[in-house]
């Protein structure tokens, strides 16, 4: 072996103990940190500080940061399913729109007799249609243990279903986007009809209290923020546990090289299988979450292209790195608010060009943009063809025989 | 049993609930033979791939199979990993288990292991972990989600490391690695899983003369503890690695026995001679 190959393989040794030793990443622990900090100071200014304060953040930027971050959580399902295994869906808004309609139903009923016709049951646009009494699938929604329930296991199990179907097919590639689309536009499609019960194209609105509390109070507000944030990070930590644990490395091996994967005795489609319903699930907590603070939910949520922008949030933040899709999805966000604000026509221009200047220029978005600037840093330590190892949210290297010895 | 002694039963602690143990059946290879394929015909829009062909191999052996491109090799591969289903005939390993009747995991879980003709590696991942995916044991989600290294199975890592020459590579992620060491990378991962049978297409294809040396100096030492068949093009590596030659010719076997057998055998020079001509 020459002097050169003999260091190169020393630094890769020293670099991925290096690696082991910064496990989990402090830069995973840093975004909690962050986002958790930020809610905090976030709730007290708008608690604490008088409204001509300079400091006083508004009951609106409250509420729009809540939404930013369920976008943050939507994206974060979609990347763990994108990013990690390969499975571009292009229909996780369903998910989300499912859990938002759960939680919906819920408010709906907490609106009881306060509705325009007074009924106690009914919510007003079943009186409308003059329908006598509740459909079967309302019942137990006003109980909010049973709403929360029916929000995560109707699209948990659409996902375990739709996943079981087409990865036991072994339905990949443009052919399971297209469904997923599909899947999603079904959906809408059928949430538009009044028959359906559930508001037909306007939806479920006028929400009143949750869980006894005003939803246009300032605290309730502010509390659906925290939750949200909580939420946020709770996912963000299970997620970041499972793409680090043998079963996340297993993913990316069937991302990279499914049939070596199944050649090696792996049941390829029963990962897939429960990757995608855990990442379902994580889509519906977010819609649960998204609709008390929005205050509607309606069949708009179902339209693919809701679920198409989420996936340009992933690739601008950079797939395949959890706190990539979190940051991805606040920017965009932001940036839609401010462009919307000034031209409101063109967001769907300045979203599509963002997509191909990312693909082209960032394939692997802002995330990779930072590794780039941390592998070069490395490079210049020394260190050869181990950059990617030690960056990001690359999965935490075993303890192995050098650092046993 | 009434029920509540059967509830009794499924709630003993000491135990494994029977039908969460593996149906693990060691292969029976009583009659020395490890693999029978039988028969076996395979049709790709009524083009014969596999017409009628017939393969024993022996337990510990190391077999080499050749023949022109489009032989039907790889495909043979293929029926016997359970990627492609046959149309007749039948793959037995060992006496007792029946190759047909199972897909590519569960066939990877008897202690079958494959590689492919062009290098497969996991290469966003590390040497390190490559191995450490392809070791032996539970290939389930949910015991994957908690699955730590046994020091055992890291001393088990070491040794294939050490094996396939990449002890100081193990840190380097897969996709950086040369050509030839993808193909070393891919044998070791075989390795990892312990398994009794190893079915390689071209070892050494795209590898140095000095790569492909070291590469028959590995499959000639893993015969005896595994059974080998590697399919290859390159004659002076057959010769330097063979036992055993199995010619075939349009999907069928034309010829079997020694280097020297082979390329004496009438049938074999004709079919050569006539395609260089
Ligand atoms: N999936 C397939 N569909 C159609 N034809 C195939 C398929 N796989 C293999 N073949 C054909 O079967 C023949 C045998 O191929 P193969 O087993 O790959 O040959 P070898 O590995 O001996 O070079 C070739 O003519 C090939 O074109
Ligand atoms: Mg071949």
């Amino acid at each position: 072996m020459t002097t050169v190959e003999h260091n190169r393989s020393l630094f890769g040794n020293l670099a991925g103990a290096l690696a082991q030793l910064r496990a989990p990443g402090e830069g995973s622990s840093l975004l909690v940190a962050i986002l958790l900090g930020v809610t905090l100071l976030m709730s007290a200014a708008n608690l604490l500080l008088p409204a001509e304060s300079p400091l006083y953040v508004s009951t609106y930027t409250i509420t729009l940061m809540g939404k930013y971050l369920c976008f943050a959580m939507l994206a974060m399902a979609v990347d763990i399913v994108w990013g990690y295994c390969g499975i571009l869906s292009l229909g996780h808004g369903a998910f989300f729109a499912l859990g938002g309609y759960g939680m919906g139903m819920y408010l709906m009923r907490q609106i009881g007799d306060r509705g325009v016709y007074g009924n106690p049951d009914l919510p007003d646009f079943m009186v409308f249609l003059n329908w006598q009494e509740l459909p079967w699938y309302w019942q137990g929604m006003d109980q909010f243990w049973f709403a929360l329930l029916m929000a995560l296991l109707v699209p948990g199990l659409l996902a375990f279903v739709f996943g079981w179907l087409a990865f036991r097919s072994r339905v990949t590639g443009v052919y399971l986007s297209i469904m997923t689309q599909a899947l999603t536009y079904a959906l809408m499609l059928a949430f538009f009809r009044n028959e359906m019960g559930f508001g037909g194209n306007n939806g479920l609105t006028d929400f009143k209290d949750m869980l006894g509390f005003d939803l246009q109070a300032d605290g309730t507000r502010v509390a659906l923020l925290m939750a949200t944030a909580l939420l946020l990070a709770l996912t963000f930590v299970a997620s970041r546990a499972i793409v680090q644990s043998r079963l996340g490395r297993v993913v990316v091996a069937i991302r990279d090289a499914e049939p070596r994967a199944r050649f090696l005795g792996y049941r390829t489609e029963g990962y897939k299988v429960w990757l995608f319903v855990y990442s379902a699930l994580v889509a519906a907590v977010a819609g649960m979450l998204y609709v008390p603070q929005v205050g509607i939910i309606n069949p708009g949520e179902f339209s693919p292209l809701n679920s198409i922008e989420v996936v340009v949030w992933v690739a601008v933040g950079g797939r395949g790195t959890l706190y990539g899709a979190i940051v991805g999805a606040l920017l965009v966000n932001y940036a839609k608010t401010r462009f919307t604000a000034v031209m409101p026509d063109g967001w769907l221009f300045a979203l599509g060009t963002l997509f191909v200047v990312v693909t082209v220029l960032l394939p692997k978005g802002l995330a990779g943009l930072l590794q780039r600037g941390r592998t070069t840093d490395a490079e210049t330590r020394g260190e050869n063809n181990t950059g990617e190892v030690s960056a990001g949210d690359a999965p935490a290297e075993p303890i192995t025989g050098e650092a046993r010895a | 049993m009434n029920v509540t002694a059967q509830a009794r039963e499924l709630l003993r602690r000491d135990t494994t609930w029977p039908f969460l143990v593996p149906r693990q059946r060691a292969v029976d290879v009583s009659h020395q033979v490890i693999l029978y394929v039988e028969g076996l015909s395979v049709s790709f829009d009524g083009f014969k791939a596999l017409n009628d062909l017939n393969l024993y191999v022996n337990d510990g052996e190391l077999r080499c199979l050749i023949g022109a491109n489009g032989a039907g090799k790889t495909t043979l591969m293929d029926v016997i990993t359970g990627k492609t289903r046959c149309d007749s005939g039948s793959a037995w390993f060992g006496r007792n288990i029946d190759l047909l009747a199972h897909d590519e995991a569960a066939i990877a879980q008897l202690g079958i292991g494959r590689k492919f003709q062009k290098p497969t590696v996991f290469e966003a991942h590390t040497v390190y972990t490559n191995l450490e995916l392809s070791l032996k044991g539970s290939k389930g989600a949910w015991s994957a989600l908690t699955a730590a290294l046994t020091g055992e199975q890291r001393d088990r890592i070491d040794r294939v490391l050490e094996t396939i020459g990449l002890v100081n590579a193990r840190y380097q992620l897969a996709g950086a690695l040369s050509h030839g060491q993808k193909q070393w990378l891919e044998i070791g991962m075989l390795l990892a899983a312990e398994p009794r049978l190893l079915l390689i297409d071209e070892p050494v294809a795209g590898m140095t003369a000095e790569e492909a040396e070291r590469t028959a100096e590995l499959l000639t030492s893993l015969a005896g503890e595994h059974t080998v068949i590697v399919v290859e093009h390159d004659m002076e590596f057959v010769r330097s690695i063979a036992r055993t030659v199995t010619v075939l010719h349009q999907g069928a076997v034309l010829a079997e026995g020694t280097m020297d057998q082979v390329q004496n055998n009438p049938d074999v020079i004709e079919v050569y001679l006539g395609e260089d001509a």
